[in-house]
């Protein structure tokens, strides 16, 4: 029986040949990642083993983006966590502010990520490195701790399910737009503890950029990890970043799938998702007269060049509705940079946006642009739970960059071609 | 072991938001992070919750982020299990990791209504509703699991790991 690409670099890194759905293995770990939030608490479970070395301070990566530029003394506290212990660990990825990204930007970006990795990281959106044709799971701290002192951790072997794309992209239709459609389609659990695999020609035609979009969200489905066999793309985006060697893994033509699930994305089109779950998922056509208070356009989801470059061309030439706050944040300081050179954030700021250096901030309710009660936001983030970004009685919308940018501009949901003729 | 206590009840997709909002998680302190225990789904919980008691959930508890502050807060305000019909990966793994006793069973999700007595034997995975006169069964966890739950989480047996390869 042949497997999936998940089962193979699961395989690979236990030191089996062949690893069946279900199975308990233990595997060695590429990359191990925390952040300020979850790093405080795998570093005190460390410290209590009392070893003096992590196995490896290459492969230790620590970012500090969920609550920095520190917003108040305990979030400077928890961050110097971090920083004490890379500088004392002598950890050689660890990302200070000023030269830093939100990390699920950052570490692709760096080229400290490749196909066929295992990587584990103490935050959800870890997920995000499938599009790279990696293994990459969100863990705990606990799990993260372990990781840090033996290189290894424990995994169940998922089961897979083949999400196959068919056909053309509309116009304005993005990464963002197939994987809410799907979240809609299978629910908030649809693929809880399972891989999703995504493939088809509509996914071949996808950017780098939408494949780290679609592989962000497969944690919003309940998925284990989001995985894209790696293409020609794939290979191009790592070429002078990944510094190490790297092993493509393809799935085997009789590989065992949970289930197929054949896509019409031809069909799909900008989609909205309704709070207070990201599956409550359709059309920004049936969406109707929603007013907004605030946009968000960034975050691990969709803070990457392409994304700012959708938003900058509905905004090009348009003002900010009066009555909406828009905050656009650019993924990493690099991406920053080249929005700046190709003139994205002077768009942004003659339109009345304000612009920030990387931060989680608004996804989780942290920082830079928590809802008062009542009030309504549009983001580009992956999660619109009760209270995900301020006020319990605050609401939060989904969107892909072109949605968010035309409902910055109209001070209601709406469509990219309501801006664009 | 033996758990016995007052249920509190919730719905589906109780998300690690509700569990424990991000504006608390400047802070990695157990008894602070209780305060706010269940706090977006229940402002009334952590006021509420008596040592000793028990969740029961619907499905998909504890989806949304990895934050481990979700089932740490859950333990360090005294529930002592979570009874849910299904649970979310991440949140599953945390539980198990810092030994919180968890209980898979939708026939007990859909049987006990809040307010119910119950008495868990962890080991049989077997959840007897006293004030109902049910038993329900959870799915019992695979052997390895057992073994991290018997060594008192992960980090006690990744220590007795480490220090057998020193």
């Amino acid at each position: 029986m042949g497997m999936t690409i998940t089962e193979k670099i699961l395989a690979a890194h236990a030191g089996l040949e062949h690893v069946e759905p279900g199975q308990l293995i233990n595997a060695k770990v590429d990359l191990a990642l925390g952040n300020d939030i979850t790093a405080p608490l795998a570093i005190q479970e460390f410290k209590k083993l009392g070893l003096k070395k992590v196995f490896d301070p290459e492969r230790v990566v620590l970012v500090p983006d969920h609550f920095t530029p520190a917003k108040d003394i305990k979030s400077a506290e928890q961050a110097k966590i971090l920083r004490d212990f890379a500088r004392e660990q002598g950890l050689t990825n660890y990302f200070e502010i000023g030269r830093m990204g939100i990390e699920h930007c950052l570490l692709p970006e760096a080229g400290l990520v490749g196909p066929g990795d295992l990587v584990i990281g103490a935050d959800s959106h870890t997920c995000t490195y499938g599009a790279l044709g990696a293994f990459a799971t969100g863990v705990g701290s606990t799990d993260l701790a372990a990781a840090m002192a033996t290189g290894e951790l424990w995994f169940k072997v998922p089961e897979t399910i083949l999400f196959r794309y068919h056909g053309r992209l509309q116009p304005w239709v993005g990464g963002k737009d197939l994987i809410l459609s799907t979240i809609g389609r299978i629910g908030v659990d649809g693929a809880r503890y399972m891989a999703m695999e995504f493939t088809g020609e509509a996914i071949r035609e996808l950017s780098m950029d939408g494949r780290f979009t679609m592989a962000n969200m497969a944690i919003e489905a309940g998925g284990k990890n989001g995985i894209f066999a790696v293409d020609a793309k794939t290979v191009e985006y790592i070429q002078g970043r990944l510094k190490r060697d790297y092993h493509i893994y393809q799935s085997d033509p009789d590989a065992r799938y949970a289930r197929e699930i054949d896509i019409d994305a031809g069909k799909i089109e900008p989609q909205v998702a309704l709070p207070h779950l990201p599956e409550n998922a359709r059309s920004v056509k049936e969406i109707g007269e929603i007013k907004i208070d605030q946009v968000v356009i960034g975050s691990c989801t969709n803070g990457r060049l392409e994304d700012l470059r959708v938003a900058a061309q509905i905004l090009k030439g348009q003002k900010v509705h009066p009555e909406v706050r828009l905050i656009i944040i650019p993924g990493t300081q690099k991406i920053y940079a080249e929005a700046l050179e190709e003139g994205l954030i002077a768009t942004f700021i003659e339109a009345g946006a304000a612009v920030s250096t990387p931060t989680c901030g608004p996804c989780l309710g942290g920082h830079m642009g928590i809802l008062a009660k009542g009030e309504r936001a549009l983001a580009t983030t992956n999660r619109n739970f009760v209270g995900r970004m301020g006020h319990p009685e605050s609401e939060v919308y989904l969107a892909g960059p072109a949605v968010a940018a035309a409902s910055a501009v109209k001070g209601r949901i709406a469509a990219p071609e309501e801006v664009i003729k | 072991m033996i758990i016995q206590g007052k249920c509190h009840t919730f719905g589906n997709d109780i998300d690690t938001d509700a569990i424990i909002p991000a504006r608390y998680l400047n802070t990695s302190d157990p008894e602070e992070l209780a305060r706010h225990c269940m706090e977006d789904a229940d402002p009334t919980f952590a006021g509420r919750v008596q040592k000793g008691e028990v969740i029961v959930a619907g499905k998909n508890f504890g989806c949304g982020s990895s934050r481990e502050h979700a089932p740490v807060a859950i333990k360090a305000a005294g529930v002592a299990a979570v009874i849910a019909a299904s649970f979310a990966r991440i949140f599953y793994r945390n539980a198990i990791n810092i030994g919180l006793p968890i209980f898979e069973s939708p026939a007990a999700a859909a049987g006990i209504t809040a307010g119910d007595e119950v008495k868990i034997d962890a080991e049989k995975g077997e959840i007897v509703n006293l004030t109902r006169g049910e038993t329900y069964q959870a799915a019992p966890f695979p052997p390895f699991m057992q073994e991290l739950i018997a060594a008192g989480g992960l980090m006690p047996y990744v220590a007795r790991k480490v220090k057998a390869h020193v």
